[in-house]
């Protein structure tokens, strides 16, 4: 990383913290299904930030200061999330409605301010635009510290509060039963989303800063089934997408930081949409493939015992190819034998589900299921022997 | 007619009144918007039994409890639990929400969900130890799950899920245990295996109040009844109390006559 120089170092190192710091506050966002309030919120940095950067100069001082301008950015957010707590809670909106009305809003003041800033004419404020889209040219070290510092802090108070907001996220009912502020945790895990928002702001900018929140929790949910792993992942995600992002930025100057952290962690996003083995789509789909042809097979099989002609021409195809009916669809020999089976199997299923003292294993019944691997061999005998004789042959 | 209204009308009592139920709701208000859900109830209810709020669809049952343990917030009314205020006692009552209450692809392991009741023992930063494994592994074995304790949540089946959230609550070893449903949509397994774990619960001196909606089983399963539709109608011995006519005043013509009759004789 030195190789690349101080300033890349810098970047990578602050992007990296940052990126960390947004995926594992993100994923309590994630778990709490309000991920999207910090789209509003990152939306509403927008007239602060304007904001402070007036009072700044007219006060004397460098308008373009970082510390003072992100000060401005998150009282502007703080607003912009009470007021979407305070509409969805207190009004007959919901809280998508009053996401929609508080972004625009307050996005829309921010581009008056923005534009009220350009026609003062002072001269320097040149390079406020960058913080809708994140740029990394000429960061100052000050910058850098301010960026790791407020990452690194952001993330201890995470881990402190990781276990009530779990709870809150998973069953906020039993949470306010067992005594805990489920409102004052909500309203810390946003003030640490907050944080992350405006932290970021420097680096990826306010419209993308939502996507560092969002997508690496929704990568990590893929290959983990533990909220404790997932968090943990999902920091790990952020700030691989981070530290990559802010290397290739630096390598290219001309292309924004955001997107470019924003589309890698999307990367990092697709791999466990296709390839997951639990909850990706590819595996999704070979499953119920796997499962349509164990139907289709015990369906044919069931008609052919039963005599009836199989039309299915999945059906037929999957017959035909385990050697159980002929080209002309008569059965074989192997297939008459298979097929009897299968039908005894559901005639046993039959009166094991009439038979309430079998209650826990007919709860298994799925049509597929041979009986054998459910109940022990002196169970089986116990059905047998309410077998019709027809049936048992 | 006379009016039965609720002894306090939701006027807090001067303390020196001190009711030492382990459950007592005065005077109890609740409303959705305009309209009350709950209109000043009282209701007590007695220690070491097993007590059923039953009442039709939409009657406050689980607004009762929602609101009892500040999950929903009353009107008016006073909650006391154990004798105290309610903050001072929720650390020794159990709350059982509703299994549907909750989204069950969580990414959680039923172990995790089990642990979620140990959390005042564990506070923000204490270390999951082997023995706060044991005594959920304990609890799991209670409710018949303890084969269960790493599987992912929304693998479960409906009854399963049930017996997570009991375990989670016998966790808190608390002296009042609050149950929303617990026996709604569950196979029999599930429903006998809940039934002996609230009894023993009853014989070790503990509160038991549950939703209940299964009028077939309440004289088998409690031991006292309240009977709510937005009002109390009437609580006592599931005996004396659950009768026709107070089963009539509760639906309202919700029940055939041939229904109460079958089921209250």
């Amino acid at each position: 990383m030195l190789a690349l120089g101080y300033n890349a170092a810098l970047v990578a190192t602050g992007a990296g913290l940052l990126g960390v710091a947004a995926g594992v506050t993100g994923s309590f966002l994630f778990l709490r299904k309000r991920a999207l309030v910090s789209d509003a919120m990152s939306h509403a940095t927008l007239p602060g930030l304007a904001l402070a950067f007036m009072v700044m100069t007219v006060l004397g001082g460098d308008g373009r200061a970082l510390p003072g301008l992100l000060a401005g950015s998150a009282l502007s957010a703080w607003l912009g999330v009470l007021t979407v707590s305070w509409l969805s809670r207190r009004t007959r909106l919901g809280e998508d409605a009053a996401i929609g009305a508080v972004l625009s809003v307050f996005f829309g003041l921010g581009i008056v301010g923005l534009t009220v800033i350009q026609s003062l004419n002072t001269g320097r404020q040149a390079g406020l635009e960058t913080f809708l889209l994140g740029s990394t040219a000429g960061m100052l070290f000050s910058d850098a510290l301010t960026i790791a510092l407020g990452g690194a802090l952001t993330l201890a108070l995470a881990w402190l509060l990781r276990r009530p907001m779990l709870m809150v996220a998973f069953d906020p009912d039993y949470a306010t039963a067992t005594g805990r502020d489920v409102a004052r945790i909500d309203l810390a895990m946003l003030a640490l989303a907050l944080a992350v928002t405006v932290v970021g702001l420097k680096i990826v900018g306010l419209i993308l800063i939502v996507a560092l929140l969002i997508i690496p929790p929704v990568a990590a949910r893929f290959w983990s089934d533990r909220a404790d792993r997932v968090v943990l992942l999902s920091g790990i995600i952020g700030g691989g997408a981070g530290v990559t992002g802010a290397l290739l930025s630096g390598m290219a100057p001309d292309l924004p930081t955001g997107p470019i952290i924003v589309l890698i962690a999307f990367g990092l996003f697709a791999v466990g949409f296709f390839f997951s083995p639990g909850r990706g789509v590819l595996a999704a789909v070979l499953r119920h493939r796997r499962f349509q042809r164990r139907v289709h097979m015990r369906q044919g099989l069931l008609a052919i015992a039963q005599g009836q002609p199989v039309y299915e021409r999945l059906t037929l195809r999957l017959l035909r190819r385990a050697g159980l009916i002929r080209a002309d669809a008569v059965a074989t020999d192997a297939g008459r034998a298979v097929a009897a089976k299968a039908l005894l199997d559901e005639h046993r299923w039959q009166i094991l589900r009439a038979d309430p003292r079998f209650e826990t294993a007919a709860a298994l019944y799925d049509g597929l299921r041979p009986l054998d691997t459910v109940l022990t061999p002196d169970q089986l005998t116990e059905i047998d022997r309410n077998l019709r004789p027809e049936a048992a042959t | 007619m006379e009016l039965d209204l609720a002894t306090d009308n939701g006027q807090p009592r001067p303390e020196t009144t001190r009711d030492d139920s382990p459950f007592a709701i005065r005077g109890l208000t609740v409303s959705y918007g305009d309209k009350p859900a709950l209109f000043s109830v009282d209701a007590t209810f007695p220690a070491a039994a097993m007590s059923a709020i039953i009442g039709p669809n939409g009657a406050g049952k689980s607004t009762l409890l929602k609101a009892a343990l500040g999950i929903v917030k009353p009107v008016s009314g006073r909650v006391t639990m154990l004798g105290q205020p309610l903050k001072r006692a929720l650390d020794r009552v159990a709350y059982v929400p509703q299994r549907a209450s909750v989204d069950w692809d969580f990414p959680a392991r039923v172990i995790d969900v089990v642990l979620m009741g140990l959390s005042r023992e564990l506070g923000l930063l204490r270390r999951v130890r082997p023995h706060h494994l044991d005594k959920a592994m304990t609890c799991l074995a209670r409710v018949g799950m303890d084969g269960f304790a790493d599987r992912q949540i929304g693998q479960l089946s409906g009854g399963q899920q049930q017996r997570v959230f009991l375990a989670r609550a016998l966790a808190q070893q608390a002296e009042v245990y609050l149950l929303d449903e617990p026996f709604a949509g569950v196979d029999a397994a599930t429903e006998k295996a809940i039934i002996g774990v609230l009894k023993s619960l009853r014989d070790d001196g503990k509160t038991v109040v549950a939703v209940h909606h299964d009028l077939a089983t309440v004289t088998e399963y409690f031991d006292h009844v309240f009977l709510i539709n937005q009002t109390r109608i009437a609580e006592g011995p599931t005996v004396e109390t659950f009768t026709a006519a107070n089963l009539q005043a509760t639906y309202r013509g919700r029940l055939a006559l041939q229904q109460i009759d079958r089921l209250a004789g």
